[in-house]
């Protein structure tokens, strides 16, 4: 644990100043994500530790190289946990990763994502200046609500100090209930209209997965009502899915994060499916080419990444929306030094 | 600037043709509604009032401003308390409660897509039908409408376990100051590049003009409970908050009133509060009916342990109804017993609510006005209540003088300067202490990516470095105040 933030400032200035490109990097784990960053790493791991923890504040707030296996420890000692559930991809994911990549694991629908509960951070902008945003309460509109715009922007906009999130008590009682389902689209909207505690539900392998989690007895009353079989070890198989470990992630083929609305139909792609978030978000491994795949989920109102393989990673922005994000990475970055392309080619 | 002579006269006119003669108000009487928004401290006469119906003449309108290098600011119902919706003089002022229809209730994928000028619990009214509603509820929800609620990024009283707006808002569709419709987000998850969604919540009218809204709905819990606890120290109340959330229990709502607030509340609503009590708590819980008795059993234990007098719950739903009743009116009732009260909005965390309840009771010795406090305690969100009259002089400026060192205060216990009202034209000169001269900078930028030549609700919401300077304010840096121990005015 080390503070390393005025060492990583003068580093981005000398970057700024000699218009040198910097790619940022903390674990690593995430590099795969997004398009290829040809520049200079900044290694940001160092900067790390825990800054401030009250359980009864629900806040956390910690240095970006923190490794998440870490502040989950933490929060589990005081019976809390990070609600979005952030993938790891592998050893040493860090906080700051997960934030600037903005993916959440099974919750996601339920709890909300990574952006939902970030409160607050500290960036180096691309003029070199230290900045904070946002703060640690759960209320605060004073200012642009830059801390969540942070959240998905890939490091392109800033280099990520220090976060402070919002964590929530581990429920006290959880469980997964697997049935048969061959049409899994309509059964998952369902469930989610009712007022059943469900926090995860997925299909994978022909099997819908319906994790229960909140009061022993809401659970238990929960279980009643929809019934199917209790699925043994039940937490391993939302870390499977999570961590994409699943046999279904193991091939070479090419891995498609499809995210659309949870009722919206299959599109129309050949491939091997899994579903998870109640419906709306969708892995395809197909071999479809990528200007297929992106129409085939337009035209049901979603959007397409490709998550793992060779292309442009994310959808192609519409009309005056790619230049706004110009020139909204003009505001934070105007030499354009942090991860350029990382998110999309131009900028 | 000055916008005047024939350049106003040919805008006017131009504005006629595309709106229609009586969507295009100028005359004074017909101008005066639009003064001033829910902060009626500050009032002006716009330029011009228009009245526009769809999104084509949005669209014309700032094309058309933006031309005349006019200045527009956008409104939704005027309910806001910071002066967000504030007229400028040499500008126009776009009303959108003609954009006040319900699109779409979409209860296969739990989604609302509506027109900003639908009132917030309209949405939750018309999601009924299917077990449906929207979970925020700001307490102007009767009135206030979901456009102003996403540009002031509103709360209410069930954020702690649900969220504010920027959580609850799945897409938007906004016109640019050049004209151009942009499409933010949508029923799929996390939409591609930057969260614009995030950053247009709560930007306060600044950055676009929101004309179409897509929110979440949720399927409402099968039953609610509230529980009241009195306390007679409000040290306890203030512990039993953070006691409740270390048992593990998110409530879906967690108030607090202090003595002067309880008693207004009561000879207003007759609620059944406890009147010697020093504070009460009102804690709801909800969720299924088994999981809503266990917590119950639970709370009252923790409020128990933590030193409650007494701790009722609501025998059944017309108790429960009343209990919030109180609560909801408690601004109304605290108007009842002064000529004016100024309705402060700062969060702090938990953990400092002793220090700075003690701290704004000595403020209110040394300013020698009354202060009744209303919180939302289980985010730490406070509504400190100066009471005062304006019609004796100098006593607003003193109140504002009090209510910016609250402010002050809340920032150098780690908060903010606003929790939920927005910083408006009313905490300009707070937004100068919270925040350093290259932060602001930084939102000056993002203002400028927008709306390059700040014609958008200008002079709100973020300060000029300028005006900083003049304030002479000093940022507060980690926590410390510089001088503490001096006024400032």
């Amino acid at each position: 644990m080390a503070d390393i933030e005025r060492a990583l400032q003068e580093r981005a200035k000398s970057a700024i100043d000699s218009g040198t490109p910097v790619a940022i990097i903390a674990g690593g784990t995430k590099s795969f994500l997004g398009n290829r960053v040809a520049a200079e790493p900044l290694h940001v791991a160092g900067h790390s530790g825990i800054v401030d923890y009250d359980p009864r504040e629900l806040v956390i707030t910690a240095r970006c190289g923190t490794k998440l296996e870490e502040i989950e420890q933490v929060l589990a000692a005081s019976g809390q946990m990070l609600a979005f559930e952030p993938p790891r991809f592998g050893e040493g994911a860090t906080l700051g990763g997960a934030v600037a990549c903005g993916i959440s694991g099974p919750r996601r629908p339920y709890a909300g994502s990574v952006r939902d509960h970030v409160l607050g951070c500290r960036i180096i902008n691309g003029r070199g200046e230290i900045l904070s945003f946002g703060g640690k309460v759960m209320k605060n509109v004073a200012g642009f609500d830059v801390s969540r715009l942070m959240a998905g922007a890939f490091g392109t906009l800033g280099v990520l100090l220090e976060i402070s999130l919002r964590v929530l008590p581990r429920p006290a009682a959880s469980l997964t209930l697997v049935r048969e389902c061959r049409d899994p689209v309509p059964y998952l909207c369902g469930l989610a209209s009712k007022p059943i505690p469900v926090d995860a539900a997925a299909h994978v392998g022909g099997l819908c997965h319906i994790r229960l989690s909140g009061s022993i007895q809401a659970v238990s009353e929960a279980k009643n009502l929809l019934g199917g079989d209790m699925l043994d070890g039940h937490e391993a198989f939302w870390e499977d899915l999570r961590e994409q470990r699943l046999a279904f992630f193991g091939s070479d083929v090419p891995l498609w994060r499809i995210a659309s609305g949870p009722s919206a139909p299959m599109p129309n792609l050949q491939g091997a499916w899994v579903m998870d978030w109640g419906g709306s978000q969708r892995w395809l491994k197909s071999m479809a080419g990528e200007g297929e795949v992106r129409r085939a989920v337009e035209a049901i109102g979603g959007h397409a990444t490709l998550f793992r393989g060779e292309g442009d990673a994310f959808h192609p922005l519409k009309g005056p929306l790619g230049m706004l994000h110009r020139k909204l990475k003009a505001a934070f970055d105007p030499k354009g030094i942090f991860n350029p392309g990382r998110l999309y080619p131009e900028f | 600037m000055q916008f005047g002579g024939s350049g106003r006269e040919s805008l006017i006119l131009a504005l006629r043709a595309l709106l229609g003669e009586e969507s295009v108000l100028t005359e004074k009487e017909e101008l005066a509604p639009f003064e001033c928004d829910g902060f009626s401290v500050y009032r002006k006469l716009p330029m011009a009032v228009l009245l526009p119906s769809t999104v084509e003449e949005v669209q014309g309108i700032l094309r058309l401003c933006s031309d005349h290098g006019v200045p527009v600011v956008a409104r939704g119902a005027g309910t806001g308390l910071s002066g967000g919706a504030l007229p400028v003089s040499d500008g126009v002022l776009l009303s959108l409660s003609r954009f006040d229809r319900i699109i779409e209730i979409d209860p296969e994928q739990r989604i609302a897509t509506v027109q900003p000028g639908v009132r917030n619990l309209a949405i939750s009214e018309a999601a009924a039908p299917h077990g449906l509603y929207y979970a925020p509820d700001p307490s102007s929800q009767i009135a206030c409408t979901i456009g102003g609620n996403v540009a002031e990024n509103s709360g209410g009283v069930h954020c702690l376990k649900y969220g504010l707006t920027v959580h609850n808002l799945l897409a938007l569709k906004i016109v640019t100051m050049e004209g151009e419709l942009l499409e933010i987000g949508s029923a799929a998850p996390d939409s591609q590049g930057y969260d614009l969604l995030a950053l247009m919540t709560g930007s306060e009218g600044l950055l676009g003009v929101i004309v179409e809204v897509t929110v979440k709905l949720l399927a409402r819990p099968e039953r609610a409970q509230v529980l009241l606890a009195a306390f007679d120290d409000v040290r306890h109340a203030a512990e039993a908050v953070g006691a409740v959330i270390s048992a593990g229990i998110i409530p879906a709502g967690l108030e607090m009133m202090d003595n002067l607030a309880i008693r207004a509340a009561e000879d207003f609503a007759h609620a059944g509060y406890p009147v010697e009590a020093e504070a009460i708590l009102l804690c709801e819980l909800d969720g299924t009916n088994a999981e809503v008795s266990e917590h119950v059993m639970k709370v009252r234990e923790v409020m128990q342990h933590a030193g409650a007098t007494e701790v009722r719950t609501a025998r059944d739903e017309k108790e429960r109804l009343m209990f919030w009743k109180g609560r909801k009116s408690a601004f109304p009732a605290v108007g009842r017993i002064s000529p004016d009260y100024y309705c402060m909005d700062g969060t702090i965390p938990r953990r400092n609510l002793p220090e700075v309840l003690e701290r704004i009771a000595s403020l209110s010795r040394k300013y020698g006005l009354r202060v009744a406090n209303v919180f939302h305690a289980g985010d730490g969100n406070l509504h400190p209540l100066i009471l005062f009259d304006a019609n004796k002089e100098g006593e607003l400026e003193r109140t504002e003088a009090f209510g910016r060192e609250i402010l002050s205060l809340c920032i150098e216990m780690g908060g903010t300067i606003t929790g939920e009202h927005g910083v408006g034209v009313e905490k300009l000169d707070s937004m100068c202490l919270q925040f350093t001269p290259a932060e602001l900078a930084q939102f000056h930028s993002i203002k400028s990516a927008f709306d390059q030549r700040g014609l958008l609700n200008p002079g709100k919401a973020v300060p000029t470095l300028h005006r900083c300077a003049e304030f002479g304010a000093m940022h507060v840096h980690g926590g410390s105040l510089p001088h503490a121990h001096l006024e400032r005015f």
